[in-house]
């Protein structure tokens, strides 16, 4: 790793002027995918930039009709929240199905969706549920924040502070782990939401996140997995590797969404 | 460089490390507690899992500046030396539950771990499920979860957590 100088700011206002005065300075908050590429120094950040001491900043809570979680609440706690489990049953066990238990004991929310890894779990939740991403300077929709792979709408001083995610009617997310590295070969989080449903897509499109309107507009009409019935999805614009092609994704995407809704329809 | 400040296996330890440090080099090269491991040093292998406030993590993916001020606890912290050895140490021994013995300190430090979070009954699918993120290239696993299975049930019984 190349040599780096540590800030370690109490509130995000200082972080932000950290930021915005040194250069490629980075944030930092769990450092499990910063610090690995430090490490093979695919990255080297002259200033680092520590959240994890800005009090706040992880909390759980109840908002009227949104669940609203800080940016720096790790993995864990997410998934251990009675909070959440009462809210987004479904939020709670992607949060742990991430990594392994003591990955989650140091990943956070805020640092998954800031690296916008095309194979990460909250992004498909975000976009299925209709987040709003909190910065310190606005509001973002998952359609304006996601931006292709491992790019987001965040300028280089702008700083999550928390996710509100409106609580579903009904909502499940679905993971086919990749054997090896266990990140979704494809991951489906399905919302039925007050005014429609949304299908998420994770793993599988090469700019990243995506939703299927195909099957969402199914879906609408009943929300049962018998919707899907003879429903596809184009390999086209689909990752194609050694992991898996495009075709294989395609078919996995309509079956782990079909198993999403009768998940979350109590039928799996 | 860059001042730190924490308790490791109940003292109170000082330093001024280069920032770059990780945790576990801290840990080994620092205060030569060379009982936590790097295995694959990329956060996949658990041999450097060791305690952060009471929660395993890995510390070969954690600067031991951000450990500034919190509590490590690493395998040579679970039972005094010349005591007897930790109920989850003593059920490895017991039944075997390792080959070569390099993940053993991460297998063990996660298995406290489990128990504190899933308390002392695990079924063996819960223990195989909690062993996502240690690798053990020698046993087939097979004796670590029957370790870990005994071990949790005697820390029922034991004055050390």
């Amino acid at each position: 790793m190349y040599d780096f100088k540590y800030h370690r700011p109490a509130t995000v206002r200082q972080a932000a002027n950290l930021l915005l005065k040194n250069e490629d300075a980075k944030v930092i908050a769990g450092g499990h995918t910063l610090l690995p590429v430090m490490k093979q120094r695919l990255a080297s950040p002259p200033h680092l930039v520590d959240l994890s001491h800005i009090e706040g900043l992880d909390g759980i809570e109840m908002k009227g009709r949104s669940l609203v979680i800080g940016a720096t609440a790790r993995h864990a706690d997410v998934a251990s929240s009675a909070i959440v489990g009462e809210a987004i049953p479904a939020l709670a066990e992607l949060a742990g199905l991430i990594g392994d238990p003591a990955v989650r004991h140091r990943g956070t929310i805020g640092g998954s969706l800031a690296n916008n890894d095309p194979t990460a779990d909250y992004p498909a939740a975000c976009l299925a549920l209709g987040a709003t991403i909190v910065t310190n300077k606005r509001r973002l929709k998952p359609e304006e924040f996601f931006q292709g792979l491992f790019t987001t709408a965040l300028a280089s001083d702008e700083i999550i502070t928390r996710v509100m995610f409106p609580v579903p009617k009904k909502a499940a997310y679905v993971k086919f782990r990749n054997q090896a590295s266990r990140y979704a070969l494809v991951g489906v989080f399905v919302a039925k939401r007050p005014s429609d449903v949304r299908v998420a897509v994770t793993g599988a499109g090469s700019e990243g996140v995506f939703r299927v309107t195909a099957f969402e507009e199914a879906l609408k009409k009943r929300f049962s997995h018998k919707m899907l019935d003879g429903l596809t999805v184009p390999a086209q614009g689909l990752n194609s590797d050694l992991h898996g092609s495009a075709e294989y994704r395609a078919h996995l995407i309509a079956v782990l969404a079909r198993r999403a809704v009768e998940a979350a329809t109590g039928k799996a | 460089m860059a001042k730190i400040s924490l308790i490791v296996n109940g003292n109170p330890v000082k330093d001024n490390i280069d920032p770059r440090t990780l945790l576990v080099q801290f840990l080994r090269e620092n205060l030569r507690l060379t009982g936590t491991h790097v295995g694959c040093d990329t956060s996949q292998c658990g041999a450097c899992v060791v305690h952060l406030d009471g929660k395993a993590v890995k510390s070969c993916t954690t600067l031991a500046v951000m450990a500034d001020g919190h509590e490590i606890r690493t395998i040579e912290g679970l039972a005094a030396d010349g005591a007897p050895l930790h109920p989850m140490q003593e059920a490895f021994r017991e039944h075997h539950g390792l080959q070569c013995g390099f993940c053993t300190p991460g297998m063990i430090m996660t298995a406290v771990d489990m128990v504190h979070r899933k308390g002392h009954d695990l079924s063996d699918h819960t223990i195989r499920e909690e062993l996502e993120g240690n690798l053990c290239r020698c046993t087939g696993y097979q004796n670590i979860v029957l370790s870990i299975a005994a071990g949790a049930k005697a820390m029922a019984n034991s004055d050390l957590a």
